[in-house]
């Protein structure tokens, strides 16, 4: 092995994760996602009451839910509901549809770019053209008006927020492997006989892995926002199943007098979205050499 | 250029046909049936099987989509189901509003994202440097929503600043503008600073500071000019995340724009204006991308259009 594949070796994986841990705001993003993960894997045991219990002593005698403090830790919303509790249940239905929703159009993206900047040729123009198209859609009104219509539960909301953000992947995946298939190691690959799928997934598709894993991880940030904002305007996730936007819907009429049952959960939505869009920075920084050493 | 226009404006006209297309279809496909809503419920099987005929709803889907097209190339965005009114007439009358929160949206970003990033460039590596990145992360990672009840219950609800929603004077757009353009800030920073970061490291600058001109000379005159332009031109592509955020800031302040409009006929499937919204929608994130490329190679010289 020459010197310069070993450094190529080295500047894999396992270097990748230290230099990320070398880095404050990455390691600040990764904490905060442990954090909801662990509450929304353990909500069962954590919640100190029920997600969907109504609670005599949760309103006050005029029936306005309580602030925070005191036995309902961060208050209680308009039907008396504990807000702690429906906030770690809403961190399940945050991060499933984040990692469903994100899967899903990360496949889609990946598949649609790989396609059309391997194949060229008709193939590959309608796959880019149809892109282009889908660039053009305002894509929150295009959600809304999907989500609105299918009335809305879980999985569909997921859908509908893949098919909206697949495009952005699609199009850097494209710009990548349309750059990798002109490089000499394909030509001499082909030449040496191997097929199309070997090549595809051998050779194209791995070079692809840091690309894909940064654009999944900032995904995930979109694709939180995006299932707060819909369920927040009421087409999302609906109630009872809590999630932190519709919590936001459910209360919004309260909201001057009861400010806490809008910005905790919006907190948690900021905080959430925040982490990934950090940790897929620092990624991005790490994984791509080109980028290393620049500011 | 007279040609390369040519095809782009071609290309752009496919791309709305294209997005009318694939809209037509879902609304046709979903479950959602407008009929209902405009008979209401106690209308009889009668009622809804003539308002059914009466708006040729009962054609098949290609039968009724090319008459939607057929009226399109005459200018006829078609006719509100609920409302009785011409979608173009209430697209037009929502238009303005629109736009004002558009542009003041737009400036307020632009200066709020542009003076972070060149501050940030400057002190590259300190602490402003930092905290002003810190700053931009949370404003790209914020919520529309969130954000304009923040803003909307300090300045408004505690303070008594500004009205608490509604549309007219100064005073009503303050809020909703600072929304989006807080929100889009962060991403124009980020943008405005590696651009300004890599001018300083050129070579021209080195030479302006070699010949002796002031450090404040130097940036303003020299640096800024060639630092701010690529930034502001991505103004084009960034139209269709503002369109987006429109929607709901327009919900939350009661701003009377289409974004609204198109919300609430989304609520009521009227579908005509749906159609309408969106086509205008991505009309101006198809005008938005022609321009940002169009003004390119004035920008930048280095650029040809092909």
């Amino acid at each position: 092995m020459t010197d310069a594949t070993r450094q190529v070796e080295t500047a894999k994986p396992d270097g990748a994760l230290r230099r990320l841990l070398r880095r404050k705001l990455a390691v600040f993003g990764l904490v905060l996602i442990g954090l909801v993960l662990l509450g929304a894997i353990f909500a069962p045991w954590i919640a100190p009451f029920d997600p969907a219990e109504q609670h005599f002593d949760g309103l006050t005698l005029e029936g306005a839910p309580l602030p925070p403090g005191g036995v309902y830790l961060l208050g209680t919303d308009l039907l008396g509901r504990d807000l702690f509790t429906r906030i770690l249940y809403g961190a399940q239905t945050s991060l499933i549809i984040g990692v469903a929703a994100n899967g899903l159009s990360l496949i889609i993206g990946t598949l649609v770019g790989i396609t059309a900047g391997f194949f060229r040729g008709w193939i590959g123009t309608v796959l880019m053209r149809f892109t282009d198209l889908m660039m053009a859609f305002p894509a929150l009104l295009l959600a809304i008006c999907l989500a609105a219509i299918f009335t809305p539960s879980l999985w569909i909301v997921a859908m509908v927020i893949a098919l909206v953000n697949w495009v952005q992947t699609a199009r850097v995946i494209y710009t990548e492997t349309s750059s990798l298939a002109e490089r000499d190691f394909i030509a001499a690959e082909r030449i040496l006989g191997a097929s199309t799928g070997r090549i595809l997934f051998r050779h194209i598709l791995p070079h692809l892995v840091p690309t894909i894993i940064v654009w999944g991880t900032l995904g995930i940030s979109t694709t939180v926002l995006l299932e707060a904002t819909l369920s927040f305007l009421g087409v999302g996730v609906q109630p009872p199943t809590p999630s932190w936007g519709n919590i936001i819907f459910e209360n919004q009429t309260y909201f001057q007098a009861a400010p806490w049952l809008v910005f905790i959960p919006g907190a948690a939505v900021l905080l959430l979205a925040l982490a990934f869009n950090l940790v897929g920075d620092a990624l991005r920084d790490v994984l791509d050499p080109l980028q290393r050493g620049r500011d | 250029m007279a040609g390369y226009l040519l095809r782009r404006l071609v290309q752009s006209a496919l791309i709305l046909l294209g997005v009318s297309f694939i809209t037509y279809f879902l609304l046709f496909i979903l479950p959602a049936d407008p009929v209902r809503q405009i008979a209401g419920r106690a209308a009889t099987a009668e009622t809804v099987a003539n308002i059914r005929e009466q708006l040729g709803l009962d054609q098949p889907f290609l039968v009724q989509y090319s008459r939607y097209l057929a009226g399109l190339f005459q200018g006829d965005l078609g006719r509100s189901y609920l409302q009785r009114t011409e979608v173009s007439t209430l697209i037009g009358a929502r238009l303005p509003a629109t736009l004002q929160l558009m542009a003041a949206g737009i400036a307020t970003e632009l200066v709020l994202g542009l003076s972070m990033g060149v501050a940030a460039a400057l002190t590259r590596g300190k602490a402003l440097d930092n905290s002003l990145m810190i700053t931009s992360f949370v404003t790209v990672s914020a919520p529309q929503f969130v954000v304009s009840l923040l803003l909307l219950y300090v300045f408004a609800v505690k303070l008594g600043w500004f009205p608490i929603g509604g549309y007219g004077t100064f005073a009503h757009i303050v809020l909703p503008a600072l929304t989006l353009g807080l929100l889009g800030s962060g991403w124009y920073s980020r943008m405005m600073r590696s651009s300004m970061v890599e001018v300083l490291r050129t070579d021209y600058i080195r030479t302006a500071r070699a010949k002796g001109l002031t450090r404040a000379r130097v940036i303003l005159r020299h640096a800024l000019p060639n630092a701010v332009l690529p930034v502001i031109a991505m103004i084009g592509i960034d139209i269709g995340i503002f369109m987006g955020g429109i929607v709901v800031v327009e919900s939350v302040f009661g701003w009377p724009g289409i974004g609204q409009l198109a919300w609430q006929a989304i609520q009521r499937v009227d579908i005509p204006i749906i159609m309408g919204v969106t086509l205008v929608s991505a009309a101006a994130i198809v005008i938005g991308n022609l321009l940002a490329d169009l003004i390119a190679p004035f920008i930048d010289p280095r650029i040809k259009l092909r």
